[in-house]
């Protein structure tokens, strides 16, 4: 292919207008190498969701350039959703609660006119690690885990070749996140996916992504590979600090945090 | 027997249904048994179902006709030669008139909700969805409907048209649609934003579709229990507009008009008047009672 | 030893339409002047554990202990009287969300101020007095300024910082947290740690800490409590949790991914249906 599969350059994102605009996100640029996974970190409020929704689609109010695997995002290209695909972070709403599973699933299908529904439906099923038996459930008939399960199923219908992941664990237990971690990390692999991953959690990154940007109040504060997060050196302040404080409590360290209100 | 009984029950109650209909059905059976507990809904459902029944069957189940005039035995009290509920000023037989009226007060209440709950959820959903001018164009429409107090909008309608039960319905139905229209609207503000409709967006589904499909069906249950509830309402608008002679036209055995020609003889042949009143108010708090229950089990917001 | 809290064999039901369903199943413990961390993964019964000892509990819920004593009181046969008079003032509740708990249509001053002057009985100045004193305690900078704002005017953070001012007012000897920083970035849940921290040290505060996070209890707590479906599975002083000795605690904290590690797969955890009894 060559060229970045993602490519994101100068992305302002502004909500609101006027007096009351909010800068979410103040020029963030980043590319994604062709199947790499690739994190995305902050606090609340630092526009690395923004980012994401910006990247999918979802968001059409920003300047900049963005493109994935070639195509324009502003373009609106009808073969975009073909190639990038989303998982969001509340699998509770993130699945139609009067649609079943098996819906969910073939929708994507029928929209673009793809054959074999059943086949496929069955197979997607089985790939995140699901039996035939939950085709015909209602979301509210599966747990947290296998509601993200089925949400995984339904962005891989297309066979995307971007996999864009909004903090995909974060509202699971800590037992569940590991099941889904690794099913994402079997899927990268076998369906050969490139991957941006969106997460407040520095583990989870660290244990995801080939590389990862520290944002912070809509910037990006640093760019490192997992490497040098893994060795605990990172080079920005900001980031030092956020490490810090994801390694639990310790009285010393929360006497030198700096109030942000 | 014994062994057969269990064995849907326990399909319907599957957590591993294995067709879409088997797990459509389900999902009503559940919301049967979770109705089924409420005692007055249930009675009102039944009364509604009997009134269905009731209209249906009309022909066998009235001991008279309902037009039949006999002089001779005008304004008999109820009980009395077999006329079980007394006969009227022209000396029909009153019970068979309710009974060939359930047929008119049932078309009057299918056709407008048949009428008014689609304008409203296809105006509410796309303004809801479209935003913008699209929203703000629809709803200002919708406003001047509801500005005008419905029963004085219907006879505005019935004078222009002409009195008769064609332009009675349409004349409700063109006055209840706008809170439908709201109901449908509010919902969809809600789930416009719902990550599942990113979802349906992101897969390429276009406005029509993520609207048809993934947006009405949820303002559905809403819109059903609105619908229900305001079946009474319905009711009491045709049996005022018969009342006042612009509904129904004689000799049609309408309630309201019924009552409306009764109130001449309300202070000594009272059931002339009464009765139709009284099936009024009886399938009107029938189907208030059935919106209840249906809200208990639709309407998302009470669940959990 | 007086403990400030004693819970013996505490159970909660709830009546379902399907039977009951038996959510809390038999926790004991005792607690002193000290920080009891309460770990569990949804549906633990963590909780409802909390709520229980306020007994705050849905109307369809049943609730039956041993012994449930605070200080010396029995809260199952106090009447709602004491328990009032326990409430709020002798034990607070913190929550996850401080939106849900805090009046929109009031500044977050006047709540504060309120709440002072009903279990204070004290006048409006000397409550004022009070609250901006309180706000300064949970470190917010310009007091004078945050006791204006309406609750949709301040973040996640500071909210949650004055819901535990408010909790403070009356100075109570325990304080129930569930998840109370679970919403909130990991830099500013650090601060509101440390100001819960200090009540403990300065004020000989009890506290029980409801949470998720094994990581974040270990480091923050004396002594924590691994509970799972409704009971407690086991009980360990809170440095000593990574050599914990239970299959679900050591499952749990496998099964969390960290900075420095490079496993490839996580190990995902097998529940053994023996820990339901065991």
């Amino acid at each position: 292919m060559g060229g970045p599969a993602i490519s994101v350059r100068d992305l302002f994102v502004t909500f609101g207008k006027g007096a009351d605009a909010v800068r979410a996100v103040r020029g963030v640029s980043f590319d994604v190498a062709e199947g790499e996974s690739f994190g995305l970190v902050g606090e609340s409020g630092s526009g690395k969701s923004t980012v994401l929704r910006a990247l999918a689609g979802l968001n059409r109010d920003w300047t900049g350039a963005a493109s994935i695997a070639g195509l324009d995002v502003a373009t609106r290209d009808a073969r975009l959703p073909r190639i990038a695909q989303m998982v969001f972070q509340d699998p509770y709403a993130s699945l139609h609660p009067r649609h079943t599973v098996d819906r969910v699933l073939s929708e994507p299908l029928e929209i673009h006119g793809i054959a074999e529904v059943d086949r496929r439906v069955t197979q997607a099923l089985e790939d995140v690690g699901l039996g035939p038996a939950f085709r015909f459930r209602y979301p509210n008939q599966l747990s947290g885990g296998q509601r993200q399960r089925v949400a995984i199923a339904r962005a891989l219908m297309l066979q995307p070749r971007v996999l864009l992941l909004d903090e995909p664990t974060s509202a699971l237990d800590v037992s569940v996140q590991a099941e889904i971690l690794n099913l994402l990390k079997r899927l990268r692999a076998t369906q050969r996916l490139t991957m941006i991953l969106v997460s407040h959690n520095l583990a989870v990154v660290a244990h995801m992504c080939d590389r990862l940007a520290v944002m912070s109040r809509g910037i990006v504060v640093e760019e490192m590979d997992v490497a040098t997060l893994r060795r605990e050196e990172p080079k920005v302040p900001y980031t030092r600090q956020l490490l810090l404080a994801s390694k639990g409590y310790d009285r010393a360290v929360a006497a030198r945090m700096t109030n942000e209100d | 027997m014994s062994e057969a009984a269990p064995s849907w029950r326990d399909r319907l109650l599957s957590d591993a249904p294995r067709s879409r209909r088997e797990a459509k059905l389900g999902q009503l059976y559940r919301g049967w048994l979770q109705f089924r507990r409420n005692r007055l809904a249930l009675l009102g459902l039944v009364i509604v179902v009997a009134l269905v029944l009731v209209a249906a069957f009309a022909p066998w189940i009235a001991t008279h006709h309902p037009y039949e005039q006999n002089l001779a035995q005008r304004l008999l009290p109820p009980g009395s030669q077999g006329h079980w509920l007394g006969t009227d000023e022209f000396g029909r037989d009153i019970f068979s008139r309710i009974v060939y009226g359930a047929r008119i007060t049932l078309y009057i209440v299918v056709l407008v909700a048949l009428i008014a709950a689609p304008i409203g959820l296809l105006v509410g959903t796309a303004a809801g969805y479209l935003g913008g001018w699209v929203d703000a164009v629809l709803m200002r429409i919708t406003d001047v409907f509801l500005a005008f107090p419905s029963l004085i909008l219907a006879l505005a309608f019935v004078a222009a048209l002409g009195p008769g039960i064609e332009n009675a319905v349409i004349a409700i139905a063109l006055t209840s649609w706008p809170p439908y229209a709201r109901i449908a609207r509010a919902e969809t503000l809600t789930i416009r934003n719902s990550d599942y409709i990113a979802a349906a967006r992101l897969q390429g589904a276009g406005t029509g579709r993520i609207l048809a499909r993934h947006v009405m069906p949820l303002c559905l249950s809403s819109l059903t229990v609105r619908v229900t509830l305001d079946m009474a309402g319905i009711i009491l608008t045709a049996a005022g507009l018969g009342f006042l002679g612009l509904g129904a036209q004689p000799p049609l055995a309408e309630w309201g008009a019924m009552v409306s020609s009764g109130r001449r003889y309300i202070l000594d042949q009272w059931w002339v008047a009464t009765i139709p009143g009284l099936a009024i108010f009886v399938v009107s708090l029938a189907f208030n009672l059935l919106g209840d229950g249906l809200r208990d089990v639709m309407d998302p917001r009470g669940k959990k | 030893m007086s403990a400030l809290l004693e819970v013996e064999d505490l159970r909660v039901t709830f009546q379902t339409p399907t039977g009951p369903f038996r959510a809390v199943r038999g926790v004991s413990f005792a607690l002193g002047r000290e920080r009891l961390g309460i770990v569990g993964e949804s549906g633990s019964g963590k909780s409802l554990t909390g709520r229980a000892i306020m007994r705050l509990l849905p109307a369809n819920a049943r609730l039956e202990a041993k012994r449930l004593a605070f200080d010396g009181v029995d809260l199952l046969t106090a009447s709602s009287r004491t328990l009032r008079g326990i409430r709020g003032a002798r034990i607070s509740l913190v929550l996850q969300d401080p939106k849900y708990s805090l009046n929109p249509v009031m500044t977050v001053g006047e709540q504060i101020a309120e709440a002072a002057r009903i279990h204070g009985g004290i006048g409006a100045a000397a409550a004022r007095r009070k609250a901006l004193e309180m706000i300064a305690a949970v470190r917010i900078r310009d007091p004078e300024r945050v006791y204006r704002l309406y609750p949709h005017e301040v973040s996640g953070g500071m909210g949650q910082r004055i819901m535990i001012a408010m909790m403070l007012v009356p100075e109570p000897d325990l304080l129930i947290a569930d998840e109370p920083t679970s919403a909130l970035d990991v830099t500013v849940q650090m601060q509101v740690l440390a100001i819960l921290d200090d009540l403990v040290r300065e004020r000989g505060m009890g506290l029980i800490f409801i949470s998720h996070d094994l990581d974040l209890v270990a480091s923050f707590c004396d002594r924590v409590l691994v509970m799972y479906a409704g009971r407690v599975v086991e009980q360990v002083a809170a440095r000593d949790l990574a050599s914990a000795t239970h299959p679900y605690t050591q499952g749990l904290l496998k099964s969390l991914p960290r900075i420095g590690d490079d496993r490839a797969e996580l190990p995902t955890l097998s529940r053994d249906p023996a820990w339901l009894e065991g």
